[in-house]
């Protein structure tokens, strides 16, 4: 509940206008719509490039996207939110693309590996808050952009798309067009893995540099 | 004796982020805070797991620090996006104005024609159609579960339209899919006589996948 709190609030300040500007561009007013998606570009822009990793795919399905949002944009709901449907459009896009692209031999053997046998997470030492401050450090970003960047696909879209993008489950499932019991499994990988990645981290002092007692872990 | 609704570790492990989310039911919650609280392994990994979540789920992980967007992005999709509001536009005026009339005529006199646009090119879905020409490669159309045809999105001969999707024309093109005979008459051969306005428009752009239709269309 509490994250669904938490990622539900970033965007409720802009969403009154964001909603005049859908109703227009829907009324026909076309020259509008650039203006809003405008402050969705890099969001669209990150979900193509955790599907496609790389920077001039990503570019391309990410336009190619908005694009598609613009041609459909009459069949956007307002119950939705704007900045979810754009990204579904985007992951859709981004997963033809990768379909039509040579990567289409490797994904199914990576498809192939285990999904059910279970992870045990490997890290137990006390664990503390890291403090969000530390996120102003661009090593700190960097070096959590690094240990997502190990994780296999299949878990890193799910992470990306549910913890990054704030889609839901649901949306998840629909965006990557699997099952919603497939996202929760990959959804724990994920989060376990990142979770023993970073302990590691926080031995070599990604997050802070405060003192902490000896042989007290981060969590 | 036994507790019940005792879990163990790899148990709690296993709902560790339904638990989480708040996607497990309540004796499973009261089983899995039991365990929390006796077991502090666990009790780690759940804390660590909330940390994952809040770290990465901070809107500063999807900064301009953190993502960089290419440089010109936002250039290039406002004009792709200027370029397909001004070719809906036109299609429709051109269209009521004298395209209709010209089409109709064309349409007899190009007919042995259409038999060579068919020699060449992806495989086309029906026979009796034929590949348009021109097409912007971006432009948005729509087809239909079991059609063979892409139309303009709001085309009045869409059958079956819950099934409705969207895509490029290039792609469309590329899946074998021809262009509807109603609302994309400009860009077939046999409507082409004295009409280059759209083709020249489409050329005029010059990102980079734009030439591949030209190529691989015919």
């Amino acid at each position: 509940m509490a994250l669904n709190a938490l990622v539900n609030n970033p965007e409720q300040a802009g969403t009154t206008r964001e909603q005049d500007l859908i109703a227009r561009v829907q009324r026909g007013q076309n020259e509008l719509f650039y203006e809003l998606v405008r402050p969705y570009e890099r969001r669209v822009y990150a979900a193509a490039l955790a599907i496609l990793r790389n920077e001039s795919d990503a570019e391309d399905a990410a336009q190619e996207a908005m694009l598609k949002a613009f041609a459909n944009i009459r069949q956007f709901r307002a119950e939705a939110r704007f900045s979810t449907w754009l990204i579904q459009i985007t992951v859709n896009a981004a997963l033809m693309r990768r379909r039509r692209e040579r990567t289409v031999v490797m994904e199914a053997i990576d498809d192939r590996r285990e999904e059910e046998s279970e992870y045990a997470p490997r890290e137990f030492a006390d664990w503390r808050e890291i403090p969000s401050e530390s996120l102003e450090r661009k090593q700190v970003r960097q070096k959590l952009g690094e240990a997502l960047a190990t994780l296999d696909r299949k878990y890193r879209e799910v992470f990306v798309l549910r913890d990054m993008e704030q889609l839901n489950i649901q949306e998840t499932a629909e965006a990557l067009g699997i099952s919603v019991a497939s996202v929760k499994t990959r959804l724990l990988r994920a989060r376990l893995m990142l979770r023993d990645l970073l302990a590691a981290g926080w031995e070599q002092g990604w997050f802070s540099r405060l003192p902490f007692e000896k042989g007290n872990k981060p969590w | 004796m036994v507790d019940k609704r005792a879990v163990n570790c790899e148990q709690v492990w296993r709902e560790i982020s339904n638990y989480i989310e708040g996607d497990v039911d309540a004796p499973q919650r009261a089983a899995m805070d039991e365990h929390f609280s006796a077991c502090k392994h666990c009790a780690s990994v759940l804390a660590g797991t909330r940390n994952v979540i809040a770290l990465y789920s901070d809107e500063r992980m999807i900064d301009e620090q953190t993502i960089e967007v290419p440089a010109g992005f936002g250039r290039r999709l406002e004009k792709r996006l200027a370029q397909n509001v001004r070719v809906r536009g036109k299609r429709w005026s051109t269209w009521s104005a004298w395209l209709v009339p010209a089409a109709a005529l064309l349409l007899f006199a190009g007919g042995l024609r259409v038999a060579n646009s068919l020699t060449s090119g992806p495989e086309l879905k029906s026979e009796h159609a034929q590949a348009g020409q021109g097409i912007p490669p971006d432009m948005l159309v729509v087809v239909t579960a079991d059609a063979k045809v892409f139309h303009v999105p709001g085309c009045g001969v869409i059958h079956n339209k819950a099934t409705e999707r969207t895509l490029t024309a290039k792609e469309a093109m590329q899946q074998g899919y021809v262009p509807c005979l109603r609302c994309l008459r400009e860009y077939l051969q046999t409507a082409r006589a004295g009409h280059v306005a759209l083709e020249t428009e489409a050329d005029a752009d010059a990102d980079s996948d734009e030439g591949e239709l030209h190529d691989s269309g015919h």
